[in-house]
């Protein structure tokens, strides 16, 4: 009789289980939020006021890889939340793009899913079937190359790599050769792995550039840090807020936005200095793109609109971050002309590798790099 | 022990008298006598309990472990691949198969040793005294501290500029770094792996320390024999499959370790976890996420082999400790 | 007692010094950490500046996250413990009563969480979670059974050694035979008996739970250590401070509930 009733009981249990289950499946997908999720630009929901209306309506937003130092994202995120009361969820500031979207494909369907992705290029152009087109109010202020066609991916800002040192531990580096001398014994640390981060990769790309090689040939920078690292000098471990606030890695090469935040952060703490070397510059720009499936849709348009008004534009240009929009910006003088000034002008000779070029380098680099710097 | 054996076979004839309904205590009485309606009840109603452990650990143990497994014979457009398993090979893999393996088995080692010793200080405390309950709580708070703050810790003390750093620098002119920076380096994760190996090491262990017989020690004085005796002859023997099965455990533990050397070693991959992590989130070098469900493959392996091997000297501990 | 130290126990002099030795040498990376965030500034010195910022309401959404990750990680730390309690320890109070050849079965399957790394679990656990949201929501408490699965080993093993010692056939059966149904024997007859291996299986898994951080991070759960990294992104001082009061308040947790147990069993202990 208990047996009986045991099974009983299972049954009807799992039954309840599933009907909730499938009623649960169906109730997503209904209502509004089906034409959010096809809205192509602010039109599809009946003008900018309806989009911030619905935008509201859904009251979160799930970001995500953006740490708060990154070109400015922490003022970038709580002006947003300021302006539209909306809520943003920033999770794993730590994550690489690769990650951005494996965090997307693991959470497909939940409401931790992230809205938005700030990708690396190699990344971005891999992975185009995760993302939704749409075109920002201002697109036409967005240069050519810097946006795919239907807006699955929008260049949003580029840095230059640069070399961020504590003054008062080393003497300030005019040339790459300067860091091959004896005073920077132990010091200098790159963002990353090469093979797995794209910051860290530029630091090589500049490397190359800075000695003799070109985008289309990247093995002189690998021979740079390969001399680097004989020479006793580089520092294979990963440089963080609280690795430069310790003194532990005195010189960093890294985007000059991650160093011009560490010299804002480290105020009182450390004398920290960014230098860009003259001659050859690279840079690469970062895309921002909408998840296909994202959670809140219309918050997500919401952000992008955001991200190329010139209010957050001009956020990333006081971070040391170049804006895609600043030639429009420049013209329509809508741009930070203070923040311009201390930043510098874009230099004309500004390398971007083609993802040509890119995959040719990181082949070499999967190659070569593990060897180099053992 | 044993009291609770004569207990229990007491207990065992008791079941065949009359008076009182004994559940039966073997399993294979579950398949016996088909006839008798009330023995097939019990058993049956007995399995049912097992049923929610089950589904847990088949939801949430069995199903992620074998799609995990499962991606390794895949590649990136679904197609089934012996690849990723070929790719295990690769010397860069072998070399970090081989420094996986040295780091887990001297941090094993010696967070043995270590904590061993710890356990026999800890003989001549008060079981319910404060110094055990402060060692036990410790011991059960650091087992667990890792990855990216343990790091930073030992970065904090031994980094470059590191408070001992500095310290045998300035005061003792002694440079820990004077053939370099080893602490970014695969050599570099000892210290910071035996800072949980130690206290993981004496939670195992304490209790097979504990289940030395006061009366065996007794034995041992009445005969005639020393410390020395007593430690070589009886003690040590005894401990031994406890001690080799938790350094067992302390393998495994530094083998899976991933977030301390993450957050340690910024370039390349010269462990397994790091191995896997470079396959998972790389954003230059893509599409080898399948590589890590191989790699996942081979470390299971290795581990399901020391595991059986520590099953079985825990089988055999457990004879002393009845 | 005999005044002869018996050759077991080693001599108080051995024993200090070693407990002291190890204690020292563990204690340094703690005090590092402790002197990094007492830093004052680029002249050198030591304040508590850093933190003070922790109680300062300017950097309230700064560390707001911070506080959602302590509150998330305290109620998975719970559930945790509730699943230990009620899922493991019946199963294996049954395996002992009932299925004895089962126990080898059991012990397998408790120790194979360790052998497979919290990386490699994740990218199996997705698919699943993404089914557990379905179903209870995606809130951080789901994580708990994740959890569960990890805390496994050291559960299994704090509450098997402790019911090694304890006779649970024979109370069974006595209590049986004295009328109870399976629910008092349980709650009543053999809880009380096992408190000390329950106890130090919820003090485990409260230990393993607030130091998880891998499978949070992957499935983008906000929980104590998942936040500590972001607030460490920002502000390195405070996340080191925040680390070190986790552990503080771990180990204060632990030690009371220690200290609670010994003097049940002083007082128990004719």
């Amino acid at each position: 009789m208990n047996t009986r009733r045991m099974t009983a009981l299972a049954i009807v249990a799992l039954a309840a289980t599933a009907l909730t289950a499938c009623s649960a499946g169906a109730d997503t997908g209904a209502g509004s939020d089906v034409d959010a999720k096809q809205a192509t630009s602010a039109e599809d929901f009946g003008g900018m006021d309806a989009l911030v209306e619905a935008a509201k309506a859904e009251g979160q937003l799930n970001v995500i890889a953006l740490p708060d130092t990154w070109a400015n994202y922490g003022k970038i995120i709580s002006a947003f939340e300021d302006k539209y009361d909306i809520t943003v969820n920033s999770a794993d500031p730590d994550v690489s793009s690769a990650e951005e979207i494996t965090a997307a494909k693991n959470q497909q369907g939940q409401d931790t899913a992230p809205d938005v992705f700030d990708l690396g290029s190699a990344v971005a152009l891999d992975n185009l079937d995760q993302f939704a087109p749409y075109q920002v109010a201002n697109w036409d202020d967005i240069p050519e190359g810097s946006k795919e066609k239907t807006g699955l991916w929008v260049y949003d800002y580029t840095g230059l790599v640069s070399i961020g040192y504590d003054a008062d531990a080393v003497p300030a580096p005019k040339s790459l050769d300067d860091l091959l001398g004896s005073e920077f014994a132990g010091k200098v640390a790159l963002n990353g792995d090469p093979t797995q981060a794209g910051a860290a990769a530029a630091g090589v790309y500049l490397a190359a550039l800075q000695s003799g090689g070109s985008a289309d040939d990247i093995q002189p920078g690998v021979d740079f840090f390969q001399k680097l690292n004989q020479a006793g000098n580089f520092l294979p471990l990963d440089p963080t807020p609280a690795t430069i606030a310790s003194g532990e890695t005195p010189v960093v090469i890294d985007w000059s936005y991650n160093n011009l935040a560490a010299a804002t952060e480290n105020e009182g703490q450390r004398n920290w200095k960014t230098t860009v070397l003259p001659g050859s510059a690279v840079g690469s720009y970062y895309n921002q793109a909408i998840n296909v499936d994202a959670p809140h849709p219309a918050a997500a348009r919401l952000w992008q609109e955001f991200i190329f008004s010139p209010e957050a534009q001009n956020l990333y240009l006081a971070a040391g971050a170049y804006p895609s929009t600043l030639a429009a910006m420049v013209e329509a003088d809508t741009v930070d002309q203070k923040a311009l000034d201390a930043v510098g002008e874009m230099p004309a000779d500004l390398v971007q590798f083609t993802p040509e070029q890119t995959e040719q380098a990181t082949s070499l680099l999967a190659e070569k790099w593990a060897a180099a710097i053992s | 022990m044993s009291a609770s054996a004569t207990r229990r076979s007491e207990a065992g004839s008791a079941h065949a008298g009359p008076a009182v309904s004994l559940p039966p205590t073997d399993a294979s009485d579950a398949s016996a006598a088909p006839a008798e309606a009330r023995p097939r009840r019990r058993p049956r109603w007995a399995l049912l309990g097992l049923t929610p452990f089950a589904l847990y650990t088949l939801l949430f143990l069995a199903v992620p472990t074998f799609l995990a497994l499962a991606t390794g014979f895949f590649d990136g457009d679904g197609a089934f691949t012996l690849d990723n398993l070929t790719a295990l090979a690769e010397p860069a893999v072998l070399g970090a198969f081989a420094s996986s393996f040295w780091v887990s088995a001297v941090t094993a080692v010696a967070g043995a040793v270590i904590g061993a010793l710890v356990c026999y200080a800890l003989l001549a405390v008060r079981p319910d005294g404060l110094i055990r309950t402060f060692v036990d709580a410790a011991s059960s708070v650091l087992a667990q501290f890792g990855g990216v703050m343990l790091a930073f810790a030992f970065i904090a003390t031994i980094g470059i500029q590191g408070l001992v750093t500095v310290f045998l620098k300035d005061r003792l002119g002694v440079d820990l770094f004077a053939d370099g920076v080893w602490l970014y380096q695969v050599p570099g994760l000892l210290l910071p792996y035996l800072y949980f190996q130690v206290p993981l090491m004496v939670i195992t262990f304490m209790p097979a320390m504990e289940g030395l017989k006061r009366t065996w020690s007794e034995a041992n004085a009445t005969l005639g024999g020393t410390r020395s005796t007593y430690w070589t002859r009886i003690a040590m023997p005894i401990l031994a499959p406890s001690f080799l099965g938790s350094l067992l455990l302390l393998f495994a533990n530094a083998f899976s370790s991933y977030a301390t050397a993450a957050a340690l070693i910024s370039q390349g991959a010269q462990i397994v976890p790091l191995q896997i992590r470079g396959a998972l989130i790389s954003e230059t070098v893509l599409g080898r996420e399948n590589l890590a469900g191989s790699l996942a493959i081979g470390m299971i392996v290795v581990m399901v082999v020391m595991m059986t091997a520590y099953s079985a000297l825990q089988a055999r501990t457990e004879r002393w400790q009845r | 007692m005999s005044a002869v130290r018996d050759s077991a126990t080693p001599s108080k002099l051995a024993s200090r010094i070693i407990l002291v030795v190890v204690a020292v040498v563990f204690a340094v990376p703690i005090l590092s950490m402790v002197e990094f965030t007492l830093r004052a500034g680029i002249d050198g010195g030591h304040d508590l500046g850093h933190w003070a910022a922790i109680l300062d309401p300017e950097n309230s959404r700064k560390y707001r996250v911070l506080f959602q990750g302590i509150g998330n990680s305290v109620v998975l730390a719970a559930v945790t413990v509730l699943i230990v309690v009620v899922l493991l320890l019946p199963t294996m109070i049954l395996v002992k009563l009932r299925f004895p050849k089962l126990q080898r079965v059991l012990e397998f399957v408790c120790i194979i969480p360790i052998t497979v790394p919290a990386i490699v679990l994740v990218v199996g656990l997705a698919p699943v979670y993404s089914v557990v949201a379905r179903l209870l929501g995606s809130a951080p408490w789901t994580l708990a059974f994740a959890y569960g699965i990890t805390v496994l080993p050291y559960a299994y093993r704090a509450i098997a050694a402790n019911l090694q010692s304890v006779d649970v056939g024979t109370l069974a059966e006595a209590a049986r035979t004295l009328g109870a149904g399976w629910g008092t024997v349980l709650v009543r007859v053999l809880l009380p008996n096992l408190r000390r291996g329950v106890l130090t299986a919820s003090v485990i898994s409260v230990a393993v739970v607030l130091g998880e951080y891998t499978i949070a991070s992957l499935l983008g759960r906000n929980t104590l250590q998942t936040s500590l990294v972001q607030v460490s992104k920002s502000d390195p001082f405070v996340a080191v401070a925040f680390a070190l009061l986790a552990l503080a308040f771990a180990f204060v947790l632990l030690f009371i509930i220690g200290r609670v147990g010994s003097i049940r069993r002083i007082r128990e202990t004719p």
